[in-house]
C-alpha cells in the first residue's frame, strides 16, 4: 500500500494491489523542477503507479538530466528510465524536454519538447505518462482524462470536474439541492445531469467551455438519467410523464422526444453501446431489478443478468464486448462485470457498499463511489481487479462520478 | 387597590374554568378579564376554534406519512387509515391541493431509487384518489434516495427514510 500526500492535499489516496507483471522504472527528479508548484516527475511517478502496472523503483540519488549523464550500468534493476529537464520562459510559459529509455537495450523510446502554459504543468506530466504507458501497454493512456462527480457537503451540492487522479477540482455549479447523474458529451464538451432546483428530478445541459446551462426536459414528473449517444446526436433519457420511469430518446436541443420502453415497470439508467446500436438499461420488469439490452429503435428486450438479486447501473466497456453494473447480493452492493459472449460475471470489489460504476475510457479502469469512514468517496479498479485504489476528499460526500471521454 | 381587585378576579376565573374545561383557559385568556362574565359564557365563545380537522393534533390526519418495506410501493396495513382519512378530507375539502412526495433509502442505484420513490407516491397518489380525493388535487414528486430524513447507514435510519409525505400546499 502506498500513500500519496502532495503538497495542496484536496484529497488523500490509497492504493492497494499490484499488476500480473509490473515494469520496473525509474522517473529522476527533473532539472529545475523545484521552481514550480507542482514536480513534474513526482506527478508522472504517481500516475505510472496507481495503473497497477509498473514498480516505482527509487533512483537513489542518481541524477541524470541528459543522455550523455546517463550511465547505464547504474539502471541495471529497470527496465525503464525517464529523465528530463524544465525551464521557465521569460513569458512565463515552461519548457518540458524528456526521454523515455530502455536501459537494457541503452536506446531511446521516447524523446519531446513541450511548452506550455505556467498553469498546465500537471497537464503536461499526466500526458509525459500517458506517452510512457501506451509505449509499454500498447493501450492508449488515460492520465489526461477527466472525470465528475458531486461532492455533498451538508446541503450544498457541488457538481465537479477534475483531472482523472481527483486534483485540478473545478465546481461546473454550486446548489442546496440534490445534483445527480452527471453524463458527458462524447466530445468531452457539455455534461448532461439532474437537479432539484426546480422542485423535482429536471435534466440540464451544461457548456464545460462557456458554462451556459439549459434545460434538456422538465415534463411532468421526474426527468432523470441522461446517457449520451456515442455520435452525441441525441441523449437517453428517462421520464415518468407518461407513467412508470421509460426511456425516451431526445437531441441535445431538446427536440424530438420519442419514447422507446413500453413496459409498466420501472426501465432506467441507460447506456449506449458503443456502435450505438443498443441500449443497456435497468428494470424490475422480473420480479427483481435486473439489467437488460434493447435495440436502440425499440423492441425486444434481453435479460443479461442472472446472479445475485438485483443488479444495476449497467454501463458499455469501451470495446463493446462487456458491460459494468452494480450487483447486489444479500443486501451487499458490489462492482462487477459480465463478459457478452461467455456471460461469465467477475465481481471486483469485496466491500460491499460500492455505486455507480464507470469504464475508463481505454477501458482498463473502472472508476465507482463507495464509502470510508462513514464518508461518500471516490475508488478505483482495475478491469482485471488487480489494483485498486481511493481517493479520499478533504471535505463532503463524493456522489454519482463518471469517467470522462478522451479529448480530442 | 384596583390591581388587586383585577387579579383576585382573574385567579377565582381561572379557578372556574380549571374545574370545567381546562383544555380552553389558554385559548380565552383575555375575554373574561376585560368583561367578567359567566364561566358558561367562556366555554360558548371559545367553541369555534376547532375548525379544520388538519389542525387538530389528536386528529388521524395529523400523521402525514406512509412508510414502506424495502424495495416495496404497497402501502402498509397499518398506515391505510391514515391515508383514506387523507382522502375523505380532500374530497370534503375540494379547494385543498397536496404533494406526495415519495423517498428511498440509500441501498440500490440513486436512478432506479428516484423511480421507486415515484411509484411509492403513486401508491399513496392512488388510495387518496379511492379515498374520495381528486386526482387534480393531487402532485406527485419523487427525491429518491437524495433528500434523507435520517442520516445514518442502519435499518433505523433506513426505515425512516422508505416514506411517502402527503404535503399539503
Amino acid at each position: 500500500m502506498a500513500v500519496v500526500l502532495p503538497v495542496q492535499a484536496t484529497l488523500y489516496i490509497e492504493i492497494s494491489g499490484a499488476g500480473e507483471h509490473q515494469i520496473p522504472i525509474s522517473i529522476v527528479p527533473f532539472d529545475g523542477e523545484d521552481k514550480l508548484s507542482q514536480k513534474i516527475s513526482e506527478v508522472i511517478a504517481n500516475d505510472l503507479k496507481r495503473s497497477g502496472l509498473f514498480r516505482l523503483v527509487d533512483p537513489a540519488g542518481k541524477s541524470p538530466h541528459e543522455l550523455r549523464d546517463v550511465n547505464y550500468g547504474d539502471w541495471a534493476k529497470v527496465d525503464a528510465l525517464t529523465i528530463g529537464s524544465v525551464v521557465v520562459l521569460p513569458d512565463g510559459r515552461v519548457e518540458v524536454k524528456f526521454r523515455l529509455l530502455d536501459t537494457h537495450k541503452q536506446s531511446t523510446l521516447l524523446g519531446q519538447s513541450v511548452v506550455a502554459k505556467g498553469d498546465q504543468v500537471r497537464a503536461i506530466a499526466h500526458r509525459i505518462a500517458d506517452m510512457i504507458y501506451e509505449k509499454f501497454t500498447g493501450n492508449v493512456g488515460v492520465f489526461s482524462t477527466r472525470i465528475a462527480y458531486v461532492n455533498r457537503d451538508g446541503k450544498v451540492n457541488r457538481l465537479v470536474v477534475a483531472d482523472s487522479d481527483g486534483y485540478g477540482e473545478q465546481s461546473v455549479l454550486t446548489l442546496t439541492e440534490p445534483i445527480m447523474s452527471p453524463s458527458w458529451s462524447p466530445d468531452g464538451s457539455h455534461l448532461a445531469y439532474v437537479t432539484f432546483e426546480q422542485g423535482r428530478a429536471v435534466i440540464y445541459v451544461q457548456s464545460l467551455v462557456t458554462r451556459q446551462r439549459f434545460v434538456l426536459a422538465a415534463f411532468p414528473g421526474s426527468n432523470s438519467a441522461p446517457a449520451w449517444s456515442p455520435d452525441g446526436k441525441q441523449l437517453a433519457i428517462v421520464l415518468t410523464r407518461d407513467g412508470t420511469s421509460s426511456i425516451y430518446l431526445v437531441r441535445p436541443d431538446g427536440s424530438g422526444l420519442k419514447r422507446i420502453s413500453f413496459s409498466d415497470a420501472i426501465d432506467t439508467e441507460p447506456s449506449f453501446s458503443p456502435d450505438g446500436r443498443f441500449l443497456l438499461f435497468s428494470s424490475d420488469r422480473g420480479a427483481s431489478v435486473q439489467v437488460y439490452r434493447m435495440p436502440v429503435d425499440g423492441g425486444y428486450a434481453e435479460r443479461m443478468t442472472f446472479e445475485g438479486n438485483n443488479n444495476f447501473s449497467p454501463r458499455y466497456s469501451p470495446d463493446g464486448n462487456s458491460f459494468v453494473f452494480m450487483h447486489s447480493t444479500r443486501g451487499q452492493f458490489y462492482i462487477a462485470t459480465q463478459d457478452f459472449k461467455t456471460k461469465q460475471v467477475q465481481v471486483l470489489t469485496d466491500v460491499g457498499w460500492e455505486k455507480k460504476p464507470s469504464f475508463a475510457p481505454n477501458g482498463k479502469l473502472i472508476l465507482f463511489a463507495t464509502e470510508s469512514l462513514g464518508r461518500g468517496i471516490l475508488a478505483t479498479v482495475s478491469s482485471d481487479g488487480r489494483v485498486k485504489q481511493k481517493m479520499i476528499p478533504q471535505q463532503g460526500d463524493i456522489r454519482e462520478p463518471m469517467w470522462g471521454p478522451f479529448l480530442k | 387597590m384596583k390591581k388587586i381587585t383585577m387579579s383576585v378576579l382573574l385567579i377565582s376565573l381561572l379557578a372556574a374554568c380549571a374545574t370545567d374545561k381546562p383544555v380552553e383557559v389558554a385559548s380565552a385568556p383575555v375575554a373574561p378579564v376585560a368583561a367578567p362574565a359567566p364561566v358558561a359564557q367562556v366555554a360558548q365563545a371559545a367553541a369555534p376554534v376547532v375548525t379544520d380537522a388538519l389542525d387538530d393534533a389528536n386528529s388521524i390526519l395529523a400523521k402525514r406519512s406512509a412508510f414502506f418495506d424495502f424495495d416495496k410501493s404497497v402501502v402498509k396495513a397499518e398506515d391505510k387509515p391514515m391515508v383514506q382519512a387523507h382522502g375523505k378530507y380532500l374530497a370534503e375539502n375540494t379547494a385543498r391541493k397536496v404533494a406526495v412526495e415519495g423517498n428511498t433509502d440509500e441501498r440500490g442505484s440513486s436512478e432506479y431509487n428516484l423511480a421507486l420513490g415515484n411509484r411509492r407516491a403513486e401508491s399513496v397518489k392512488k388510495m387518496l384518489v379511492v379515498s374520495g380525493a381528486k386526482a387534480g388535487q393531487i402532485a406527485i414528486v419523487s427525491f429518491g434516495e437524495e433528500k434523507p430524513k435520517a442520516s445514518g447507514h442502519n435499518e433505523a435510519a433506513w426505515s425512516q427514510n422508505r416514506r411517502a409525505d402527503i404535503s399539503y400546499k
